[in-house]
């Protein structure tokens, strides 16, 4: 048993810490108030092997672990949450489930571009009639020839537009319900698959979050991802490690507005005293300091689990559910003590709390969580 | 293929340090340890230069054994070979002592150009690159800013000095001491990190180097430290936004109350 980051975790660490507080702290507000995508910050990051950290070496990847990856994507988002949903989103719902269930030949052609970012990754599985209830998937896929016929479209796709590479969820079978349910690896570019409106968010605004539509999209069923039928469950496979993703990013952010608040509630002096003075401040304080730790170590234990080999599918959904209730409850919070300066744009916590409204809600809602959750206590 | 050695050093992070109101003393606990910021812009322009022209960098540094994570970092950075100097008989050595035990280090590597910070934030001595050059008798520049390379033998160095800079050319082999402005460092890539704990730091003792013994650690140190103290605080001085003639005057009177003039 050892709480501790090993060496390596260690000196990754620093170095995320330094990319984030140099490289991406600086753009946070103005992507947010422009609503644009971040490139730069995704070339820079490509540069330093961020977009495959736990991928083996041999595929192009840095050969980190879970750990780090959860990491670097608590890091980022502790300055700018968008920034984390980009990376989380391409590395645990694209590059893993190739790595995870792709062939040889999938791995090879997609997993070194996807790690050094020269394509960027996305996954497709949200519909506007499939969202908790995914299983209720409308877009179909009729094999012709040597091909798949896809028709349907998608919706709420993070980094759409941007990325190169989608892992897109389509009935195969209707008739056997979840069964019948295949993933594609489908490439921007082919033809039949467009990228439909961007939508505008109360957060996270400098990811892209658009529609897929597919009309008569022709795709090679070399592009099968795992098995046909199989999609469903690669599709839940996928979301657990999402979700170390997103808590991941819960986290950071919840320690983001716990940094600044720290700092403001030592400067800002109302009575004479300095708020950080006042009891109320260190009662709330110290409670919100504990959830976030409390956090740490249930995302930590969930990517632990993934590392070894164990079933980790509910304390990925423990760390998600709490990291991103936490989250929300901190940011509010951080707000709070800020006053009427937290309230406005020249502050980064409104921003924060807006940013943490999401992780209660992508890559399964808290709801869905508990419905893990539950289902590993009753089963 | 041009052979380069840089010297880093493990410092406290004077930024992260608290001084005990109470005492007056140095909080050092908890503070971390980083590279040395102008040993760090060394190991970029080495870095730089192995881009370029192909170089083998090898990091050399005297210190405890924690200060094995300074050159894992390097490692990660890109440096190819990493040399720790540790031996109880570096112990209690000032800025003289290490020189020796750095440049007697130096006498069993291949080199063609030795890079060191300008000096370490914990001393700001700015001693130990200029006198490990002494030792091995060689030529040295100071307080490098930019450097450039002819590809063959000569290094051109702009050097930093009060009055502006100086440019300078120098044949290797030869040392020079480098700013922390003098680049901005690289970042330590993901799959640098992974690697860098796979790979071997020597550890040196004081065996391994060419150097007479008595000029190690303590004994080899001739610097007594006096005493130590913390600076008085001063009370805050007083602004006047005034005219440059009035300025004079007030000047000249406050000098007079004081009996200075």
């Amino acid at each position: 048993m050892d709480f501790e980051l090993n060496k390596t975790q260690q000196l990754f660490q620093q170095m995320i810490r330094e990319f984030s507080e140099k490289e991406v702290k600086p753009l946070a507000a103005e992507i947010d108030e422009q609503e644009r995508f971040p490139v730069e910050t995704v070339e820079k990051m490509a540069k330093l092997g961020i977009l495959g950290i736990p991928v083996p070496v041999a595929y192009g990847g840095a050969g980190g672990d879970n750990i780090m990856y959860s990491i670097a994507i608590e890091e980022l988002s502790r300055v700018c949450g968008t920034t984390g949903v980009i990376v989380s989103a391409h590395t645990s719902l694209c590059v893993v489930p190739i790595l995870e269930f792709g062939s040889e030949e999938q791995r090879q052609k997609y997993l070194p571009k996807l790690c050094r970012g020269e394509w960027l990754g996305a996954f497709g599985l949200t519909e506007p009639n499939a969202g908790t209830d995914a299983s209720s998937q409308q877009t179909m896929a009729v094999p012709d020839g040597d091909e798949y016929i896809l028709n349907g479209s998608k919706i709420f796709i993070t980094n759409a537009g941007y990325a190169q590479v989608y892992i897109i969820f389509a009935m195969t079978d209707k008739s056997v319900g979840v069964k019948g349910i295949t993933a594609f690896i489908v490439e921007a570019g082919t033809p039949g698959f467009s990228v439909g409106k961007k939508e505008l968010k109360l957060g996270i605004r400098g990811s892209a979050t658009c529609e897929l539509i597919f009309e008569n999209c022709r795709i090679p069923k070399s592009n099968i991802l795992g098995k046909i039928g199989g999609g469903f469950s690669i599709a839940m496979k996928t979301l657990d490690g999402g979700r170390i993703g997103i808590a991941s990013q819960a986290l950071g952010i919840a320690q983001g507005a716990m940094d600044e608040t720290i700092k403001y509630a030592k400067e800002r002096k109302q009575f004479g005293k300095s708020i950080s003075a006042f009891q109320n401040t260190q009662f709330q304080m110290a409670e919100l300091h504990t959830k976030v730790e409390a956090s740490r170590l249930l995302v930590r234990s969930a990517a632990l689990k993934k590392d070894s080999g164990q079933p980790y599918s509910a304390e990925a959904a423990m760390a998600k559910l709490f990291a991103a209730e936490t989250s929300m409850e901190v940011t509010t919070k951080a707000v709070q003590f800020h006053g009427g300066y937290g309230y406005t744009r020249e502050y980064p916590v409104e921003r924060m709390m807006r940013d943490a409204k999401i992780t209660e809600i992508y890559e399964g809602t808290s709801e869905v969580q508990k419905m893990v959750i539950a289902a590993q206590i009753f089963k | 293929m041009m052979k380069i050695v840089v010297c880093i050093k493990q410092v406290p992070d004077t930024n992260e340090i608290k001084i005990n109101q109470v005492t007056g003393t140095l909080i050092r606990e908890g503070v971390p340890s980083i590279m040395n910021p102008d040993d760090k812009g060394g190991l970029e322009m080495a870095l730089s230069l192995k881009d370029k022209y192909n170089a083998h960098v090898t990091v050399i540094t005297m210190g405890p054994p924690q200060a094995d994570s300074i050159l894992r970092e390097a490692l990660a950075l890109g440096a190819d070979r990493a040399i720790l100097l540790t031996d109880r008989k570096f112990a209690g050595a000032d800025t003289l002592a290490t020189s020796h035990a750095l440049a007697g280090a130096l006498k069993r590597l291949e080199w063609d150009l030795i890079l060191t910070g300008r000096q370490a934030i914990d001393g700001d001595t700015a001693q130990v690159g200029p006198q490990i050059a002494e030792h091995l008798s060689i030529p040295q520049v100071t307080y490098a800013e930019d450097l450039t390379y002819d590809g063959n033998r000569v290094f051109t160095v702009r050097k930093q000095s009060e009055e502006g800079y100086q440019i300078l050319e120098v044949e290797s082999p030869a040392l020079i001491t480098v700013l922390a402005t003098a680049n901005k460092p690289r970042y330590m890539s993901v799959k640098g990190i992974v690697e860098a704990f796979n790979k071997e730091v020597e550890i040196w003792g004081a065996d391994k180097i060419e150097i007479d013994e008595e000029k190690l650690g303590l004994k080899g140190s001739p610097t007594k430290v006096y005493k130590a103290f913390t600076k008085g605080l001063r009370a805050a001085g007083q602004l006047y936004e005034v005219e440059s003639e009035e300025a004079v005057g007030i000047i000249i009177s406050k000098l007079k109350e004081k009996f200075i003039v």
